[in-house]
């Protein structure tokens, strides 16, 4: 009897020294950051949660010629996929990988925030350190000077896909896309008078919505946000937003061409693109990686791209992802860190043998994943044109049916992302675009009135 | 003497007067642990870990976190009430309020009387009321994701939707459903009940067991319809439990997060953005950083959540002592 009770006495107290244990703070990622073995484990951010096995083996491919490289380091993958919610509890709670992949536009407040890791020395001691495209690198640099994380993929003009089968079956020529906003409606009415497909769509979804009216809106001249100099002012109700919002609502509500739906986000329209649901939508320039990646489409499958229509003044909004590094990272992290961008994202650009084997892992995959997607330059035009014709024999994107596009993305006029609390505003426009979806009689000067107000304070409330 | 005299009359009745516990005589602290103070401390740590670590640290955090503004890197900084002001004047929050109230509203029109006429037809049934009990409890066990994404499939608003489909059949829509500003909000009670009138049910089915068949039998003898012997037998008799259903339910729908997160993500224009979504949404999809608002709301609600506990714990006590 004495010895159960002692027992169920010392069972009761290391279960709670277990409790404090798990609960102290314990980051795996650096149980051996740089010990006497020399050796380093960093966690990075892989592919979209979504992505099929033959992306998934490249990118295995990628990580042991890099671990045969550097015996040291050892790299552990996780599924990544960008998403404001996401993303801020991962930064709160400490979980994001050593290395991960932020939007262009998000750089500069996270680097105020004090939330990047320094990685200055280890960017510039690369061969090409001192080469990226400034604009782009700006964004990631803070300023100190110095540089808290690099552009390193999808460097996007906004463009718009359309499905060129159903263009065929409208008895539209999908060699001569839509050049105009109202070549686009006037398309979108014959598709879905002739197929019942939806000729447009819109994302509405969170942020991703209000991404795409500035889209539209800076197609036509116009800008959600100015600066003078000094100070931030939201221009949520600008004339070239309203003229998009009028638009939407004339395709939905005079023509009934406008998918009916409030609820979509990036990725949920690439998968009712995919699945033929419907027939034109803007988003990035190099989507069509990701419709390779996670949603089946190949090059036979009738995929279109060409430029966002633009007027005026109007020009395609660009962006990008970034790769930065965890704070808490130790130096031997940020070092292991910075060499796996340079491996996977940037390297490429910059190395035939590389660019080469990286796309001869992407051809080879089952199915083979997109090589030769066009994206604006990290570094230069000429870096890009050498880096695309050193795998040349290995491009296997429908690069003729993305004339409309590819003939125009170094002279079209290109348009940055807003600066300051770029999420918030995108956050208080995307319910003017389900508001303007999703009811007939919206109020489109009342609804921007307020969402400008609310974007503006906070603008305010960021300082 | 009434129906319930006839139920309550054997049961022990609560004495609220009762003396309290004998204090613990004082000693030393040698007395204390051979008293069992000690056993009783170490059996007792665990639970307070867990208890400590999981509910109370999180409560007190959130508590300084809204009198915070914070990124969670950087160290907080003290703005006093400026969250609880932002909260206020947040244009947003009469429309949050008023949708979690319209949710709330809806949730007991559809989810309150479904489960109860469910209840009370199948404990009428002679047979297989087994596995009517199973039919109606199986959404329950249907993981609430899964079930959300079932029925946004349902909602589909094209013609070819099932809901549309089954609609047309006697000429009616197509709907838009979550895509429509003024459906969206009982679109998502529809499922809510769907997904949770199971439970409820079994819980009027034990409710119901325990009214005396006699009662039954007398109305019968007195010529009763079916409707008078629910309404002077069974009614009465449920009484105590509909009203703890209906605190429950309040208590429930205010908190409602699951079925606008995913489901419509507060949309279309905020039509479904309910109080906790809010809170989310305030703490976790802007770079901003509002946390400290995000815990401000919370701990109004939480306040609101507490006048109806005790509301709650009042009629409980007092029926139980009645």
């Amino acid at each position: 009897m004495r010895s159960s009770r002692t027992t169920a006495l010392a069972m009761a107290g290391v279960l709670s020294l277990g409790l404090l244990a798990a609960c102290s703070s314990n980051d795996d990622s650096s149980d051996s950051p740089s010990g006497a073995s020399g050796k380093v484990t960093i966690k990075v951010a892989g592919l979209l949660p979504t992505a099929d096995d033959a992306a998934k083996q490249q990118l295995a491919d990628r990580v042991a010629s890099f671990e045969e490289k550097y015996p040291d380091i050892t790299i552990e993958t996780e599924d990544y996929d960008w998403k404001a919610s996401t993303f801020t509890a991962q930064l709160a709670g400490g979980t994001l990988p050593n290395v991960f992949e932020i939007p262009l536009t998000d750089g500069k407040t996270l680097i105020e925030n004090s939330q990047l890791a320094d990685i200055d020395s280890y960017v510039k001691a690369l061969p090409y350190g001192d080469q990226f495209n400034e604009k782009l690198i700006a964004n990631g640099t803070g300023e100190d000077g110095k540089i808290y994380a690099v552009p390193a993929k999808s460097i996007y003009a906004v463009a718009l896909h359309y499905n060129r089968n159903l263009f065929t079956q409208a008895g539209l020529d999908p060699d001569k896309p839509p050049t105009t906003w109202d070549q686009v409606r006037e398309d979108a009415k014959k598709i879905h008078d002739a197929t019942g497909v939806a000729g447009y769509a819109m994302m509405a979804l969170d942020n991703a919505g209000g991404w795409q009216l500035a889209a539209g809106a800076n197609s036509r001249g116009g800008v959600i946000e100015t600066f003078d100099g000094e100070n931030y002012t939201a221009t949520l109700d600008d004339k070239a937003v309203k003229e998009h919002l009028q638009w939407l609502h004339d395709l939905k509500w005079e023509d009934g061409s406008l998918l009916d739906r409030t609820d979509l986000g990036w990725g949920d329209i690439n998968t009712e693109f995919a699945a033929g649901n419907l027939a034109m939508y803007t988003s990035g320039s190099d989507v069509y990686n990701s419709l390779v990646e996670s949603n089946g489409v190949n090059s036979d499958w009738g995929y279109g791209l060409t430029a966002i229509p633009t007027s005026g003044e109007g020009g395609a909004l660009t962006g990008g992802t970034m790769a930065a590094v965890t704070k808490d990272s130790t130096d031997a992290q940020k070092d292991a860190a910075v060499k796996w961008i340079d491996w996977w994202y940037l390297s490429k650009l910059q190395d035939k043998d590389q660019a080469v084997a990286d796309a001869q892992s992407r051809v080879a995959a089952n199915p083979p994943q997109a090589v030769g997607t066009p994206v604006l330059p990290i570094f230069s035009q000429a870096n890009y044109e050498q880096s695309q014709e050193w795998i040349t024999q290995y491009i296997n994107v429908p690069l003729a049916d993305m004339k409309g596009y590819t003939d125009v993305m170094f002279t079209q006029n290109l348009v940055p992302e807003a600066s300051a609390s770029v999420q918030d505003l995108y956050a208080q426009l995307f319910p003017v675009v389900q508001a303007v979806i999703s009811d007939e009689g919206a109020d489109i000067d009342q609804l921007l009135e307020d969402a400008n107000a609310a974007g503006q304070s906070a603008i305010d409330s960021a300082k | 003497m009434t129906t319930d005299d006839v139920v309550l009359a054997d049961r022990p009745r609560g004495d609220a007067t009762a003396s309290p516990t004998r204090g613990t005589p004082r000693g030393t602290p040698a007395t204390w642990a051979r008293r069992g103070g000690l056993t009783a401390l170490v059996f007792g740590l665990p639970i307070l870990l867990v208890f400590g670590i999981f509910s109370w640290w999180p409560i007190v955090s959130a508590v300084v976190m809204s009198f915070q503004k914070t990124n969670m890197t950087d160290a907080a900084v003290w703005v006093g009430w400026d969250n609880f002001a932002a909260i206020f004047t947040d244009p947003l929050l009469p429309k949050v309020i008023r949708n979690t109230a319209w949710f709330a509203l809806l949730a007991l029109v559809f989810g309150y009387p479904v489960p109860l006429v469910g209840a009370v037809l199948m404990s009428e049934l002679r047979r297989r009321k087994g596995l009517y009990s199973v039919l109606a409890y199986l959404p329950v066990v249907v993981p609430p994701v899964v079930a959300v994404l079932l029925w946004k499939f349902f909602y589909d608003p094209r013609p070819q939707g099932v809901f549309n489909t089954i609609l047309g059949w006697v000429g009616l829509g197509p709907y838009s459903w979550l895509n429509d500003q003024a459906m969206a909000m009982p679109s998502l009670v529809l499922e809510a009940t769907w997904a949770a009138a199971g439970g409820t049910v079994i819980i009027y089915l034990a409710a119901l067991i325990t009214v005396p068949p006699e009662l039954y039998d007398a109305a019968e003898v007195d010529g009763a319809s079916v409707w008078r012997k629910v309404w002077h037998v069974t009614m009465p008799h449920l009484r105590g439990v509909l009203l703890i259903t209906l605190i429950l339910q309040v208590i429930g729908t205010a908190q409602v997060f699951l079925e606008p997160f995913l489901f419509t993500n507060g949309g279309p224009n905020h039509a479904t953005l309910t109080v906790m979504l809010w809170v989310y949404q305030l703490a976790f999809t802007s770079i901003g950083n509002h946390f400290g608002e995000a815990t401000a709301l919370s701990l109004l609600l939480a306040l609101f959540l507490a006048v109806l506990s005790l509301a709650y714990f009042h009629l409980t006590r007092s029926w139980s002592e009645s």
